[in-house]
């Protein structure tokens, strides 16, 4: 039987295109060392750190290598590394959750070091994610890819552009709010609109800037959460889905509709029955604005086709009925492996009434989705709760 | 800090040989030929394209090949308006192409279409546009033999 498992520090760094004053392990170092401050906790305390990074875009075969001191390395801590592409910072979440959910260990930190300023061209580096037999010489990476999802969404449902844009201004509102965020700029609509074509139907001012930026999150058990007796955010549930890398031939087209089979599981497993009701704020890996339609509609915040008119009626931002992304999400900072981990960090943030001026005022459930392989292959889900029940 | 903190230049250039295996072979050599061959589920009885050795949703073994067509119908499609590294030099476009006799769609570059102009390129290459390949003079027994697909 499993046991109870809750977050009680949260470490964050400042990001940026180059966080140039640290090398890759500074940066690790600068995180870990925030969420044993936020935790009341040394490093002795830690008995195992669970680390994700995606290799390519650091250009480094390896960085786990690189960062083992900065988890502790030198202290004879059990020490893993998780890799599943875009979702790896949930990944490496969810696997540090099962560490101490298993009973193997009490204490344990999810570490997600990620410089994708340190290449030159992010897009040619997802490029090699795909297969160089037969997808590799016809796409970017990643950015056409979700170009592809945004006209099938709107031949199918008749979205529009302008409702897209919507959602990267919520985000770039949301952004301000948050000391951590990389972008920290308002935009309006007609900026959005009127910002150049990437790949077209998506605008510059809806795509992610390329992020340095580290994260460390410690969960303990529930024995430990009272001992310490700290603010402290539950992991109700965790749940995880894969889907084909054939996105020729996927099922139901456009439709996430994995993504909506782990939401299902998630829902099960903590007695959600109405989503819309029971949820207080998503923090949602979202790249592009497309991906805030899909996982709005296959996690059951309403019907397909319809994530448009839920944007449009302000449920989303601040203040409204479900609050997206108060840090202001991935379309404002993107340190990719680690884009993840800091979905969960801030939606423990809100649980904990940390958030600051992104706070979610009464915020007592709060769901935090992954996100992975440029066209969503890899898809995760966590419940983060103040009260168990 | 007064000076500059420092960056230092790297570059990864290694080659590599992927390994297409016997079923992406024979599609290969199919396509120097100007064919282009699905592979069909005995169970499902779908027409996969690309060929593969296993039908990934009823987890049987696939060996029945199926001649599929040239021409088919765009599902997806975008328009790239920014120079990439390693990409073509912008305007380009790129879709999810279902050719007639495959169940499965394919990615590939539209092209053949005047794309200057986004609005007059969206309304040429809109989802629903019946489209065929454009063939290299010289196939190789590579997917870019077939160079781009055109409204038909």
């Amino acid at each position: 039987m499993s046991r109870r498992v809750a977050i009680v520090g949260v470490g964050q760094t400042e990001t940026a295109t180059k966080l140039k004053s640290y090398t890759h392990p500074e940066l690790a170092y600068k995180a870990v060392r925030r969420a044993l401050d936020d935790a009341g906790l040394s490093l002795e305390d830690i008995d195992a750190v669970v680390y994700g990074s995606m290799d390519e875009f650091d250009g480094i075969n390896c960085p786990d290598r690189w960062d083992i001191d900065a988890g502790g390395g030198w202290h004879n801590k059990p020490f893993i590394k998780i890799l599943t592409g875009g979702s790896t910072g949930h990944a490496t979440a969810s696997i540090a959750y099962q560490h101490v959910a298993s009973r193997v260990f009490d204490v344990v930190m999810a570490l997600g070091v990620q410089r994708v300023g340190e290449n030159l061209d992010a897009q040619a580096v997802l490029n090699k994610a795909f297969n160089p037999l037969f997808l590799g010489d016809f796409t970017l990476g990643s950015i056409d890819g979700w170009a592809l999802l945004t006209t099938m969404h709107m031949a199918k449902y008749g979205s529009r552009e302008e409702q897209f844009a919507l959602a990267s201004v919520i985000d770039h509102e949301h952004a301000l709010n948050n000391p951590y965020s990389h972008i920290k700029k308002k935009v309006t609509v007609e900026d959005v609109m009127k910002s150049p074509p990437v790949c077209w139907p998506i605008k510059y001012l809806e795509c992610c800037p390329r992020s340095d930026g580290a994260c460390a999150v410690i969960m303990v058990s529930e024995e430990k959460a009272r001992e310490l007796n700290r603010k402290a955010a539950w992991i109700r549930g965790v749940q995880y889905i894969v889907c084909t890398p054939y996105y020729g031939d996927r099922p139901g087209g456009v439709d996430w509709l994995n993504l909506a089979m782990a939401g299902k599981r998630l829902y099960k497993m903590c007695g959600i029955t109405n989503p819309m009701e029971e949820i207080d704020v998503i923090e949602l890996q979202a790249p592009f604005p497309i991906v805030h339609f899909l996982a709005l509609e296959a996690l059951g915040f309403c019907e397909h086709g319809e994530a448009g008119k839920l944007i449009e009626s302000g449920a989303t931002r601040m203040g409204g009925k479900l609050p997206v992304n108060p840090s202001g999400g991935v379309i404002c900072t993107n340190q990719i492996g680690v884009a993840g981990l800091v979905r969960i960090a801030e939606a423990s943030l809100q649980i904990m009434e940390k958030a600051d001026k992104r706070q979610v005022a009464g915020a007592k459930k709060a769901l935090a989705v992954g996100m992975g392989a440029s066209r969503g292959q890899y898809q995760s889900v966590m419940l983060l709760t103040k009260d168990w029940n | 800090m007064e000076k500059d903190i420092i960056e230092v230049p790297y570059t990864w250039e290694i080659p590599f040989k992927y390994t297409a295996g016997e079923v992406l072979t024979k599609f290969f050599y199919e396509l120097k030929e100007k064919r282009i061959m699905g592979i069909r589920c005995p169970k499902c009885k779908r027409v996969l394209l690309p060929p593969r050795g296993f039908c990934e949703m009823c987890f049987e073994p696939l060996e029945e090949w199926v001649e599929v067509s040239d021409e088919g119908v765009i599902g997806a499609f975008q328009i790239c308006c920014m120079k990439f590294l390693g990409a073509p030099e912008p305007p380009w476009a790129s879709g999810l192409i279902r050719l007639d006799g495959a169940d499965t769609a394919i990615l590939h570059f539209i092209g053949g279409i005047d794309l200057s102009d986004i609005e007059k390129g969206k309304e040429a290459i809109k989802i629903g546009t019946r489209v065929k390949a454009v063939w290299s003079d010289a196939p190789k027994g590579l997917i870019t033999d077939i160079r781009y697909f055109t409204p038909v």
